[in-house]
């Protein structure tokens, strides 16, 4: 009968499209429980500790007697990290692509382009065995001044490499999606070839290479493995290059082997601070991105 | 004289900036590639087949990991596939653009994909191995990873969809097809090794991932895992320990065994991903 197969269809249609709508907000539910259950369990810690004290103790000790949990340390460690690893990989990944965008001959970029995106995919924990077994005795031997091989230094040698293809392929299409009219128009005007690549191409891309960065900072603030392995982990204020302290992310993964109730919840809020942080990180990439998209 | 130095300096200094990105493209290619080297030089000699399958004894043996690994491949993947895939219709064929749900959830998906993974780590603790009451578990570990890698999912799925073109689907309606039935006869297949690619990544990530795994399914690198509420471990985990625990040969050697396995996968998704392009450039010309 025709009516009841049009309305079985109709049913169907509807059926359907609310299990699609189901399945798509099933992540906004995920991310509203992951903040539930976190905030939940964090933010009433850091009440109890303190908001003054948690922040800006420099102690580190939830298995004395009298436990203190106070993150600064880690805080300035991670920043530290974060900042160093940025600012050795980004500017080499950025000139990297660039060199691939403008001087490198046209057959050989798509080849780079694929090494460096399979690359993009070497597990972190590879980075950090890398680190552990390479950078880390290398420090130890012919750099430090302490005899310590471990700590922001190795971190950040390790994440710098790390964070590469991101800063490569993100850059790259960058400079790419700038029109090449500019590059022309610069030529035209006398500008050498070097000249209209720096001055002229370079500046149009900027949101697009803020982003990547952005994004290679949040990857580097939430490295925990290849961290964990050459960061030495001892929670305390990061005075020198070479020397052993702990990160938010090496926090959470070395306190995890010593889970009592309230050192759970220390983690939990470690966790918070560090969730913030990549939600700040985050909203300024999509605002970044955003604004791009506006440009074109 | 002195606008010519100036013109000349400048000349010169724009040239050593490409001297300059030269040698920044040799450093990276050389640091990454390195890596590679380095692993499987060192690695190599040590894979011997106890540690590969033998039964973890005395010395120590990667089988009960790569068991494990399996299994994390098989709960993440089958649940975030569908889960992602369905999301990614509704948001490539039915969601209005600017309507306010739509933009939450694009936000929350992009939020989720930029939450450090170790967080991931702490909630599926919370959640499977203290609420549920499991314990470290690979399953409470799968459905971490499967939270982790939606957005991976659902973000390129919905970027295969959107290339589908137009005129295949009004083509569709015009013979008197559904919404539905276009959406499974014709667009799905349309995208087909564009959505396959993407969970293929995913399944790279679950390989490559650890930090989630320290806090969830308990690092038991010795006991060939009995079910998903086992206690267990996988490949990345296990470099970790034997970094850790004084097994640096063994460490070396798994790190092999996961490299080839990861790279493989990537290189499997590459390959797809082009005939793709090449399945969507003979549509453009039809």
């Amino acid at each position: 009968m025709p009516t009841s197969s049009l309305r079985y269809r109709t049913f169907r249609e509807k059926a359907m499209k609310g299990l699609f709508f189901l399945s798509a907000a099933f992540s906004l539910l995920a991310l509203g429980a992951i903040i539930a259950y976190l905030f939940a369990s964090g933010i009433p810690f850091i009440a109890k500790v303190g908001f003054f004290s948690f922040f800006f103790s420099t102690t580190w000790a939830p298995l004395a007697t009298i436990p203190q949990y106070g993150v600064f340390a880690m805080v300035l460690t991670t920043l530290y990290v974060t900042a160093l690893s940025v600012a050795i990989g980004a500017s080499i990944g950025l000139l990297a692509a660039i060199c691939l965008f403008r001087f490198v001959p046209s057959r050989f970029v798509t080849p780079l382009r694929w090494l460096i995106d399979l690359l993009a995919g070497i597990p972190s924990v590879i980075y950090g065995l890398f680190g552990l077994i390479v950078i880390v005795p290398f420090i130890r031997d012919y750099v430090s001044t302490n005899g310590m091989g471990y700590g922001i230094l190795a971190a950040s040698l390790v994440l710098s490499i790390m964070i590469l293809p991101t800063m490569v392929s993100v850059s790259y299409d960058a400079l790419k999606a700038v029109s090449p009219l500019y590059y022309e128009g610069a030529l035209a005007l006398g500008a050498s070839r070097e000249e209209a690549t720096f001055k002229i191409v370079l500046p149009a891309a900027k949101s697009g290479i803020f982003a990547g960065l952005v994004l290679s900072s949040g990857r580097a603030l939430g490295e925990t493995m290849a961290v964990i392995m050459v960061i030495g982990g001892s929670p305390q204020l990061p005075v020198s290059l070479t020397e052993s302290v702990r990160t938010l992310t090496a926090n959470i993964a070395m306190g995890a082997s010593e889970l009592t109730s309230d050192a759970l919840s220390a983690l939990v809020a470690t966790g918070v601070v560090l969730f913030v942080f990549a939600l700040i990180l985050n909203l300024s990439f999509s605002f970044l991105r955003g604004k791009e998209s506006g440009h074109v | 004289m002195s606008d010519l130095r100036a013109f000349r300096r400048s000349r010169n200094f724009f040239a050593s900036l490409k001297i300059a990105s030269m040698v920044a493209l040799g450093v990276s290619l050389v640091a990454l590639v390195s890596i590679v080297l380095f692993v499987l030089i060192r690695g190599t000699g040590n894979l011997t087949f106890q540690l590969l399958f033998g039964k973890y004894g005395a010395s120590p043996s990667i089988w009960p990991a790569f068991l494990g690994t399996l299994e994390l491949i098989v709960i993440a993947v089958g649940v975030a596939a569908p889960i992602g895939i369905a999301s990614a219709i509704f948001l490539s064929e039915y969601a209005e653009r600017d309507f306010w749900l739509i933009r939450c959830i694009r936000l929350a998906t992009e939020t989720l994909a930029g939450i450090p993974s170790i967080v991931y780590g702490l909630f599926g603790y919370l959640v499977f191995v203290v609420a549920c009451g499991w314990g470290y578990s690979l399953l409470g570990g799968g459905l971490t990873l499967a939270i982790m890698i939606l957005p991976l999912i659902v973000r390129s799925t919905e970027e295969s969809l959107l290339s589908v073109p137009m005129a295949i689907r009004e083509g569709s309606y015009a013979l008197g097809a559904g919404k539905v039935r276009t959406i499974f006869a014709v667009v799905l297949p349309s995208a087909s090794e564009g959505i396959l690619t993407s969970l293929i990544l995913a399944m790279g990530r679950v390989v490559s991932e650890s930090a989630v795994l320290i806090m969830t399914v308990g690092m038991v690198v010795n006991i060939v895992p009995v079910s998903p509420l086992s206690a267990g471990t996988s490949l990345a985990l296990d470099i970790y320990y034997f970094a850790s625990f004084g097994y640096p040969e063994e460490a070396s050697a798994t790190a092999v065994v996961l490299l080839l396995f990861v790279l493989s996968l990537n290189l499997l998704a590459f390959l797809l991903a082009r005939l793709f392009e090449r399945k969507k450039g003979l549509h453009g010309q039809s």
